[in-house]
């Protein structure tokens, strides 16, 4: 499994972890420091043509970042999975943009410039952010009136990629590309509307670009490790978990985990529509063993991870173990597997009545066990059986785990 | 090195007996530099950078001083600050805090840490921390409309290719430059 992010709370521990969250706070302002961005006439030059230090300083760390990144996950040493990328709830960030876009033609800041410009002894920067506070407390006893809004547009785990069905190098060098052709023209309109002279600008930049421009082509040619690789980076340690059973856990495990109130269980059951139709445990939710995959992004996102158990299902075990690898590889947290399937599952829960009527000798693996004259779904007593009225005996297997990559992010 | 030309504070500066500012960095370099850092945060930590969620954090730490019985009625505040919840202990205050220290140790290295007010020369001192404050509202109302602001949304989320943080983007510059044409005396 690539090494990176880091385990940071496992390392250091909770407070340990929060000095390197200090000491990239220091770096990022340091930083800010240097480019100007205390100095409120710089940034509002941005938008009068004059100075593009805002567009150059702003593209530049997002391209610089950008390559670096996906640099670092095609070569398999950070887990994209467990970055934070920003949810998209679509009109809520375009609206909260425009007045954000207002704010920063009016005040001359954004909330982390001003930041700099307090600690730089800035008088309108002490006022700047005296109003950023203003504006928070305001939003924290107002967003109450429209929260359906807030909510709204949610789409998850949302990326450039996904949203252009193109692999995720050739949005990196598309992206740099833009950025490159705006730093061209940004420095045209500094010519024109500013008093900035071509011959000035350093001639390395040219360096800079090209180097960053080839580091991007071989990002696309290397490509994002798939599924498969994934697996096969983690294949040692988890296929010998699965000979070992640890993570197929039994009917009674999940019935007593669907009823603790303190975890949060996501049944995937993958098998045919057809089977699914005919009987499948109450709340469990079809899932194509090929759309699987694309269902990790959701997963990773559980607004909980540390108390979610996803839980995969086919009639025996060898689509959900298909199942549970993809999941593996994706980095989902806490995933089992339905031992015995919802066959299993059957045998275990459904009364003597149910099992003369229904049940028929082996149909081959991976197939279900019982043949139904109806499709009847979650609507039999065994898709949603009564804890109390089986004693049964089973060793837990599930062992709650944080996830390793930051459950927050973005502002946190 | 630097190709910024000085401001006319800091031709001032250089004639009388203070220090001399610095000129700022060539923006490129610093868009590298900030880059670097990014990078380091996602790597390192899984997330990226972020500003106004730590301030927000220290409003509603107070909040929760005076009024905890409203935190806990509020839903937005509950996440942050509910019953025992310590609405500073989380990683984005401690990033907010080093962004403060590490500008003004910047700040002293390089002569820029003055008490002074940045502004257009058509404005009084007044007019502008005016101006600063009501964009500072606005500011922070939108960035916590965003969920997150230039640096949490728009620079992290526009580095791990978010669509959310990328729509975002557009919308604060489209926001700024058709509201500028407006402002121009107030800073030109």
């Amino acid at each position: 499994m690539a090494p990176f992010p880091l385990p940071l709370t496992d390392l250091l521990g909770h407070w340990g972890a929060y000095v390197i969250y200090l000491l990239i706070g220091i770096a990022f302002g340091f930083v800010l420091e240097i480019a100007g961005f205390g100095n409120s006439k710089k940034l509002a030059a941005q938008f009068y043509f004059k100075d593009l230090t805002v567009l150059k300083v702003m593209f530049g760390a997002i391209v610089v970042a950008m390559v670096l990144i996906f640099g670092a996950t095609a070569l398999g040493l950070l887990d994209y999975n467990l970055i934070w990328v920003n949810p998209t709830y679509l009109w809520p960030g375009i609206i909260g943009g425009l007045i954000m876009g207002f704010g920063f033609i009016i005040g001359g800041f954004c909330p982390g410039t001003s930041l700099v410009a307090v600690a730089t002894a800035k008088i309108d920067g002490i006022f700047f952010a005296l109003g950023v506070f203003f504006g928070i407390f305001l939003f924290g006893e107002s967003v109450g009136l429209y929260e359906e809004f807030w909510y709204s547009s949610y789409m998850g785990r949302f990326t450039l990629p996904q949203l252009f069905g193109v692999n995720t190098g050739v949005v990196v060098v598309g992206v740099l590309l833009m950025a490159l052709f705006m730093f061209w023209g940004g420095e045209k309109l500094e010519q024109h509307f500013g008093d900035k002279k071509a011959s000035e600008a350093p001639r390395w930049r040219y360096g800079a670009a090209a180097a960053l421009l080839a580091t991007a082509i071989v990002v696309l040619v290397i490509g994002q490790p798939t599924t498969g690789e994934r697996w096969s980076a983690i294949e040692q340690t988890q296929a010998a978990r699965l000979a070992e059973r640890e993570v197929q856990i039994h009917p009674g495990e999940l019935l007593d985990l669907i009823h603790d109130t303190k975890t949060k269980v996501v049944m995937l059951d993958v098998r045919r529509q057809a089977d699914y139709n005919l009987f499948h445990i109450l709340d469990a939710r079809h899932v194509p063993l090929d759309e699987v995959k694309e269902l990790a992004p959701q997963l990773l996102m559980a607004p909980e991870p540390a108390s979610t158990v996803v839980v995969v299902m086919s009639n025996d075990e060898a689509a959900a173990t298909e199942a549970w690898k993809i999941l593996m590889a994706q980095s989902v947290p806490n995933v089992y597997i339905l031992g015995g399937g919802v066959n299993g599952w059957l045998t275990t829960f459904a009364d003597e009545e149910f099992q003369t009527t229904y049940a028929v000798s082996s149909r081959g693996d991976d197939q279900l066990h019982y043949v139904f004259d109806t499709a009847l779904g979650a609507r039999y007593p065994a898709a949603e059986p009564e804890p109390e009225q089986f004693e049964l005996e089973y060793t837990p297997k599930v062992e709650l785990q944080q996830k390793r990559g930051p459950t927050s992010g973005g502002c946190g | 090195m630097t190709t910024y030309s000085p401001t006319e504070s800091d031709v001032r500066d250089s004639e009388g007996t203070r220090r001399a500012a610095k000129d700022y960095i060539n923006p490129y370099l610093a868009g590298i530099l900030l880059g670097l850092v990014l990078f380091a945060a996602f790597f390192v930590t899984g997330s990226g950078l972020g500003a106004s969620g730590g301030m927000n954090r220290l409003i509603v730490f107070f909040e929760d001083l005076i009024v905890p019985g409203h935190v806990d009625r509020t839903r937005y505040l509950l996440d942050m600050a509910g019953g025992d919840r310590n609405p500073l202990d989380s990683w984005i205050v401690f990033v907010t805090a080093g962004t403060v220290i590490g500008g003004f140790i910047s700040g002293m290295i390089h002569g820029r840490f003055k008490l002074e007010t940045n502004k257009g020369p058509r404005v009084s001192n007044r007019m502008r921390w005016f101006l600063a404050f009501a964009g500072g509202t606005l500011m922070g109302y939108g960035a916590r409309f965003a969920r997150g602001c230039t640096s949490g949304q728009a620079l992290s989320g526009g580095a791990v290719l978010s669509v959310g943080s990328w729509a975002f983007m557009f919308a604060v510059f489209g926001g700024a430059y058709a509201l500028a044409y407006f402002l121009r005396k107030t800073w030109n």
